[in-house]
């Protein structure tokens, strides 16, 4: 049983044939080529492979890709800009030493991109709240919570809107 | 670590939904959040023949004022059911034992029906449904049928609903003035299941005793579990003191709880007194604010 689905990615709008099985993971890596998505536990307590659907983080190990259908998914490959120019996030983590061997990394960043769409200043308890769903067994989490705060200043200052000190 | 082949069927409409389930009996597994059951799959623990995806039906995804509380779609999201003022205002409870489950991504996905009808015994939302009485709807090829929480969670893993019954609706009664609540649990990490945790409703008297106890615990037994001991000798109590202390303490004699890695039974009894301690302490003060 194969079944057609039509999901827009980062934008580009893709057709597919899949089976029913195809996790939306294998999806995205197998079937687009777009291997930034990690599979780390492959059931849902890693947060590794943290993708957006229409815009709210969910586990893409947990999701098949016929559920995707008719909606639009964002992943780590569409936060860098066209030229390849880092997105502040991605800057930030890099700056803050927010990651080691990088496994995770795809998975905080599209966490903290849904944190700071909603809340442009948060605070170090609303940063671990909202990485508390994705594991890093490298840096003990220190620099990832100053990336997230790092990169809602470059944000904050990007757009020109006062920022908090973190 | 990939889900093995199934058949997949997106019904359009309550009643195909129910066509399906009907069709396949025991062979179908509903497909809400996936939450729970996918990682099942991925681990093959579990393999349907057929999944019936009921994501589509958006009449089961409502939440609404109710007779004094809130009607809740069974496909409500766990963080909609958790951000949404409706349920603030109306029941707290439901808010805040939302707000423990997994993780925002979790949330995101994970359904309020979805969690009550896979009956985790350490889930939060099966003890605060049983805590405010709330009563299930179900539809099945026989028609529809209410089942009281209380009657609802039958075992581990296990509920009364039959293989062909769908869980649409739950009604979840409001609660009188002067009522607070609370939900309070002990996990490892936060996002965890719970060792153990406690809903808490009481409602004060004018004179500031409790007048009407509701007390529910998960993560103690094979399912969750009413304190009615703990209830009858809070009545008429004033909410602090020794008082409760002892009160508190007659939930050892109402609960079996496991053993397993993450908690002996004799500690989860220890843990249970606590919890409910100060789930009652921590309702009744929001009761008189």
């Amino acid at each position: 049983m194969q079944l057609v689905i039509r999901v827009t990615v980062n934008g580009t709008p893709h057709e597919a044939l899949v089976e029913p099985r195809r996790l939306l993971a294998d999806f995205l890596r197998e079937d687009l080529g777009l291997t930034g998505t990690h599979l780390g536990c492959e059931h849902g307590v890693c947060g590794a492979c943290t993708v957006l659907l229409d815009g709210e983080s969910v586990r893409s190990c947990l999701l098949f890709a016929i559920q995707a259908n008719g909606r639009s998914v964002m992943t780590v490959e569409g936060l860098a800009a066209a030229d390849g120019s880092l997105h502040p996030i991605q800057t930030a983590f890099w700056e803050e030493h927010g990651l080691q061997c990088g496994f995770c990394t795809p998975g905080f960043l599209m966490t903290t991109y849904e944190l700071l769409q909603a809340n442009g200043a948060p605070t170090e308890h609303e940063i671990r709240a909202a990485i508390s769903g994705n594991l890093c067994r490298c840096t003990g989490y220190q620099n990832i919570v100053r990336a997230v705060q790092s990169a809602a200043q470059r944000m904050g200052a990007a757009v020109g809107t006062p920022v908090a000190s973190a | 670590m990939k889900p093995s082949s199934f058949e997949y069927i997106a019904p359009r409409s309550l009643d195909e939904a129910v066509d399906s389930l009907s069709r396949y009996g025991g062979a179908a597994k509903v497909l809400a959040g996936g939450q729970s059951l996918v990682p099942l799959m991925n681990l093959r623990l579990a393999s349907p023949e057929v999944l019936v995806d009921i994501n589509g039906l958006d009449e089961l995804g409502r939440l609404q004022a109710w007779d004094g509380g809130l009607s809740v779609g069974a496909l409500v999201r766990q963080s909609v059911l958790g951000g949404a003022d409706l349920v603030r205002q109306r029941l707290p409870l439901l808010a805040e034992a939302s707000a423990l489950i997994g993780h925002p991504a979790i949330r995101h996905r994970g359904t309020v029906g979805g969690s009550l009808a896979h009956a985790d015994p350490a889930a939060e939302l099966p003890a605060a449904m049983l805590a405010l009485e709330a009563t299930f709807l179900a539809r099945g090829p026989r028609g529809e049928r209410s089942v009281p929480a209380a009657e609802f969670f039958s075992g581990y893993l296990t509920t009364t609903l039959e293989p062909d019954e769908l869980l649409t609706e739950i009604h979840v009664p409001g609660v009188p003035p002067r009522t607070g609540n609370a939900f309070v649990e002990v996990a490892r990490r936060s996002g965890d299941f719970a060792i153990c945790g406690a809903a808490g409703l009481v409602t004060l008297n004018a004179s500031g005793r409790c007048d009407r106890v509701r007390i529910a615990l998960c993560g103690v037994g094979t399912g969750p579990v009413r304190a009615r001991r703990v209830e009858e000798a809070l009545v008429g109590e004033v909410p602090g003191g020794s008082g409760l202390v002892d009160a508190a303490q007659r939930v050892v004699d109402e609960i079996d709880p496991p053993s397993d890695i993450h908690g002996s039974a004799a500690y989860r009894r220890k843990l249970a007194a606590v919890v409910v301690r100060r789930a009652v302490e921590l309702a009744a003060q929001r009761a008189g604010a």
